[in-house]
């Protein structure tokens, strides 16, 4: 920018000294554009997955309606109705600077610190694109096995609303950047399995809304301001993803918000994060008798803040529209934007359509036409990483088990962990079953992510290998794992440092199982007169004489043979 | 596209140039005093041998560099005549408090030596239109609704001109945000054509041109979306230069018509305008619309023939009914001129030309509609406190926009309604794309083609029922 933001920020010139005045009535009143209630205390975690989030589902103080209880609602209707979803996604671009103007964008900033006279809408100011908006959107769409635009362009949408600086939303309209991709993904075991395909509409860029903070947020009202407009997030790119209405069930849409959250992470265009609302979705929901060709009267819900919302808002809308439909009450199903309630569990009118709203539409002449030339595509093209549906399959092809190849494709990072580590040469399936255990319960604990532990792929190869090759016991690896979790540092080191090289002598063994034994002489009888169990308790005192570096096989052998044995 | 043409007064009977005896004449009975009755700026006279008007920017430069004269002594000339022909005119909405330092300045660079570093425009007073952005005066596009608004930056024009030493002397009055050809549109006061305080000065650059032709300042900055900048310096006598869209950033410029919208200039001789183009234009990486293409680098404006063998086509559709005689014949005799300075002179027909002004109607009311959007009272400008967000919206709209700009508003929303949009915005985006095609033609066998820059000379104030032009 030609001027630097603080000197836009003396708030006499350019920020209204006088209150502005809203209510909430007027924001329900509303007809055109969206507010997305995202909420700024919910210090969540960016590694957030939708795997936690069916964790989370599953805990009872969340739900009052159980999500089981719901679905065979769902099942029992679903012998004579069909639900029929199609979801809108934005996803809001991790680009370093705006879609149209050289402001940085920190999510959590303090109010209208991230602003220029560009993103504010001040008179003279005009929107310059920004190209990484482009590389997103092309990375995207060929991830999505979309048609590219050879050129497309941006329009206007046309609305009032105070968090809309231009009084317009620059958009694309009629000729977006692609079109016609479709999206494959794997449902969780837990909901049955099975692969699915779902059908892409289109991916435009267009940018932002400010937001409003409205009096009782706390920290920014004041008595006179009801409501006060931040516009740090005005002007942020978003891509926004139109599915085909391909699917049927509440899980098969949020597995769709969550296939989608992976590719974006994948990709790195966006951090996907749904607390703050970095990925957002609108649901549009509607409802037929099988074996009706046309759609019944469609249903948008808002407000869907994470993918379990997703899943029980549609369950919970088809349940009430096939109420509906079986009771011949389908004309009270209108065309309505419907909000989620969380605390509820049931969606609710926000507002009812009158008729079509009229953005007025128009081609943006600030900006020129986004021309796309073929070796740019395929230079795109080439930088894209192995994405999860090809991870998937690949993982599967090793012979990994679905849950493994599930858990394993979920987080690119984790991913990433995994193939480092094979790729030195670690036992698949070992190396699964360590990251899925020991790994990922220590990051949970710890509230970490994988990439800020200080075990190094490298370094679990070469346990996994120790292990297997008899070096060191499996009990020892679990604590050298420990070890290099937390300080980092090579299993080599640890070994040597720690003297925790597994004792496999066999000399070695009897010489401390013969010890063992004769200072135990009462067990040792009660063994011989049938209470075989005590094996497990020599077996532990042995172990405990070598400090935990007998071998176990060999030490049970030797054991076994010793306790047997005629005097 | 359109070259301008100015009325034969001004082109030789009466050449612009600052002696003594040659200026602006009060003619208007209703007026009492005289403009020439005023000093002018202490410069020598500026005649090129040729008899057309010399160069007052290379005047300004030659007199500071030989030290007959310094930037602060012109300043004040300049400012001292425009305090005294000002309550007449109206030309400007705000006067800065800064010219005075800004020649002090340039006056010290030359004491210590530097004369030879300076700026191609050092020392030039400039008057810039009022819906062309400042930083330090303020800028209201002559609309209510910005009354009292400072932009936090400098228009790129205005500092591109500033970093090549012009001054800013000021920002002129217009029909507000540009729409209209009288500049009685502005919502702040009425500008009089300094040739006759009774009339008009044209619009809507009025101020800018009013400015230049009354010798207020020595160049100015206007915007052209529909003759704005051509009309007006019919209108008072002066050379306006409306420059190919993109030639000049729009950054800075309060938008009317994003995809019609120039920034232009007026100055009193042909030359003037060229020097002040160069220093303005060229790509800017705040306007995506702003041309890469290189200007010419240099004219040779003492050569002989330079328009010899240059094939001009005069608009045949542009002398039809209802252009005056007068027009007509001061057409002709620039035509006349043109040939005996070696130029071809054929007629030319362009059939569209007649779709031009309804296809501008509904495109830039429609980009008005939308532009004019962001006026909304949130975050700037007029704010009618209001305890209901539409209330808002509406109060401070209503109180803050003219008739003329609520009537576009109204137009180009309309157009753009689902339903209509096909009937008018898309058919008038085809109406466009056939003019195109048809100069494009018509400039495959003409190097230039030619028209007047209005059908008419100065209105009487108060006469114009209808705007005509923007």
């Amino acid at each position: 920018m030609q001027v630097s933001s603080s000197s836009i920020l003396p708030p006499g010139n350019v920020i209204q000294a006088q209150p502005l005045f809203l209510n909430s009535s007027a924001l329900l009143r509303r007809k055109n554009g969206v507010l997305y209630c995202t909420m700024k205390s919910t210090s969540h975690s960016h590694t957030q997955t939708a795997t936690e989030e069916k964790q989370q589902q599953k805990s009872p103080q969340k739900i009052k309606v159980p999500p089981q209880k719901q679905m065979k609602e769902v099942s029992k209707i679903g012998a004579d109705y069909e639900a029929v979803i199609g979801i809108e996604t934005h996803v809001q671009l991790s680009t370093l600077t705006k879609a149209f103007c050289s402001c940085p964008y920190s999510y959590g900033a303090q109010p209208n610190t991230c602003i220029c006279p560009v993103c504010m809408g001040l008179p003279g100011a005009l929107p310059v694109l920004n190209s990484k908006v482009i590389e997103c959107a092309v990375k995207l769409a060929l991830a999505l096995n979309c048609r590219l635009s050879f050129s497309s362009k941006f329009d206007r949408k046309q609305y009032f609303y105070p968090d809309l600086p231009k009084g317009y939303q620059i958009s694309q309209f009629d000729i977006p950047i692609a079109t016609g991709g479709s999206i494959d993904l794997d449902l969780p075991l837990e909901f049955g399995g099975g692969h699915r395909r779902f059908g892409i509409t289109r991916i435009h860029m267009e940018e932002d809304a400010g937001k409003l903070m409205h009096s009782g947020n706390g920290s920014y009202s004041q008595s006179n301001h009801p409501s006060q407009v931040d516009l740090n997030r005005a002007g942020v790119p978003l891509l926004e993803i139109v599915s085909e209405p391909d699917m049927r069930t509440g899980i098969e849409a949020s597995e769709y918000a969550a296939e989608l959250q992976r590719v974006v992470r994948y990709l790195g265009v966006s951090n996907g994060n749904m607390q703050e609302g970095s990925l957002r979705c609108d649901v549009n929901v509607s409802v037929r008798p099988i074996g009706q060709a046309e759609f019944g009267t469609k249903v948008e819900i808002k407000n869907l803040n994470s993918f379990s919302a997703i899943n029980r808002a549609i369950d919970f809308e088809i349940s009430r529209q096939v109420n509906l439909h079986s009771q011949g009450q389908q004309d009270s199903i209108v065309q309505e934007t419907r909000l989620w309630e969380e605390g509820a569990q049931k969606t609710v009118t926000m507002r009812k359509k009158e008729g079509l709203a009229d953005y007025r539409y128009f081609p943006e002449p600030d900006l020129p036409e986004v021309v796309l030339t073929k070796a740019y595509m395929d230079s795109v093209g080439k930088s894209l990483p192995e994405l999860p549906e090809a991870k998937r399959r690949r993982y599967e092809e090793m012979g990994l088990s679905m849950q493994d190849v599930l858990f394993l494709a979920n987080d690119i990072a984790v991913a990433d962990f995994f193939d480092a580590t094979i790729q030195k040469g670690a036992d698949v399936k070992l190396a699964a079953n360590w990251i899925m255990g020991d790994i990922a319960a220590y990051l949970k604990n710890e509230k970490l992510s994988i990439n800020d532990i200080k075990l190094v792929p490298h370094e679990l190869a070469e346990l996994i290998a120790s292990i297997k090759s008899g070096t060191i016991s499996g009990k020892i690896g679990k604590e050298i794992l420990f070890e290099l979790l937390a300080k980092g540092g090579t299993v080599k080191g640890l070994i040597e440092e720690k003297d925790l090289v597994q004792i496999t002598d066999l000399v070695d063994i009897e010489k401390m199982v013969d010890k063992v034994i004769a200072e135990n002489p009462k067990q040792l009888e009660q063994y011989r007169s049938g209470k075989t169990k005590l094996q497990g308790y020599f077996a532990g005192q042995v172990m405990k004489a070598s400090k935990g570096k007998a071998n176990p096989g060999i030490l049970n052998k030797v054991l076994v043979e010793k306790l047997n044995a005629k005097v | 596209m359109l070259s301008t043409l100015h009325s034969p007064r001004s082109l030789s009977r009466f050449p612009l140039h600052l002696t003594s005896s040659v200026k602006p004449r009060a003619a208007s009975a209703s007026s009492a005093s005289s403009l020439s009755d005023y000093p002018p700026p202490p410069l020598p006279a500026a005649q090129s041998p040729g008899g057309a008007p010399a160069s007052q920017i290379l005047t300004v430069r030659r007199s500071l560099l030989s030290g007959s004269v310094t930037a602060t002594q012109l300043a004040e000339s300049y400012l001292s005549r425009l305090r005294l022909t000002e309550p007449q005119l109206n030309s400007f909405i705000h006067v800065s408090d800064s010219v005075l330092k800004s020649a002090q300045e340039i006056d010290d660079k030359i004491a210590k030596g530097g004369g030879e570093a300076l700026g191609p425009l050092a020392g030039v007073m400039v008057g810039v239109k009022d819906n062309i952005c400042t930083a330090d005066m303020p800028s209201t596009g002559g609309s209510r609704i910005l009354e009292n608004y400072r932009p936090p930056f400098d228009a790129t024009a205005v500092k591109r001109l500033k970093e090549k030493g012009g001054i800013v002397v000021g920002k002129t009055n217009l029909d507000e945000f540009g729409m209209g050809s009288t500049t009685e549109g502005s919502g702040f006061q009425v500008t009089a054509n300094p040739w006759d305080l009774g009339r008009v000065p044209g619009g809507s650059s009025g101020g800018s041109a009013s400015a230049v032709s009354a010798r207020q300042c020595v160049v100015s900055l206007g915007s052209d979306t529909g003759g704005s900048v051509r009309q007006p310096a019919s209108f008072c006598g002066v050379v306006g230069l409306k420059p190919t869209y993109g030639r000049v950033s729009r950054f800075g410029l309060m938008a009317y018509a994003s995809s019609l919208d120039v920034i232009g200039c007026l100055g009193t001789s042909v030359a003037d305008v060229g020097i002040f183009l160069n220093a303005i234009s060229g790509h800017d990486k705040f306007d995506a619309t702003s041309s890469k293409q290189s200007l010419f680098t240099s004219i040779n404006l003492l050569e002989s023939k330079p328009l010899s063998g240059l094939k001009v086509g005069l608009i045949r559709e542009t002398l039809d009914d209802g252009v005056d005689s007068g027009v007509k014949s001061a057409i002709n005799a620039a035509v006349l001129h043109m040939q005996e300075l070696g130029c071809i002179v054929n007629e030319v027909s362009l059939p569209s030309f007649s779709l031009g002004l309804p296809a501008y109607y509904i495109l830039a009311s429609s980009e008005s509609s939308s532009n004019l959007s962001r006026y909304d009272g949130v975050r700037y400008g007029k704010q009618t406190v209001s305890d209901e967000l539409n209330a808002l919206y509406a109060n401070s709209r209503a109180s803050g926009f003219g008739p003329e700009v609520k009537m576009r508003i109204l137009m180009g929303t309309y157009a753009l309604s689902a339903g209509y949009y096909d009937a008018y915005y898309k058919r008038a985006q085809q109406v466009r794309t056939l003019i195109r095609e048809s100069f494009k033609t018509a400039l495959e066998t003409n190097d230039i083609l030619i028209s007047p820059a209005a059908p008419s000379v100065a209105y009487k104030m108060g006469m114009l029922v209808v705007s005509y032009y923007s």
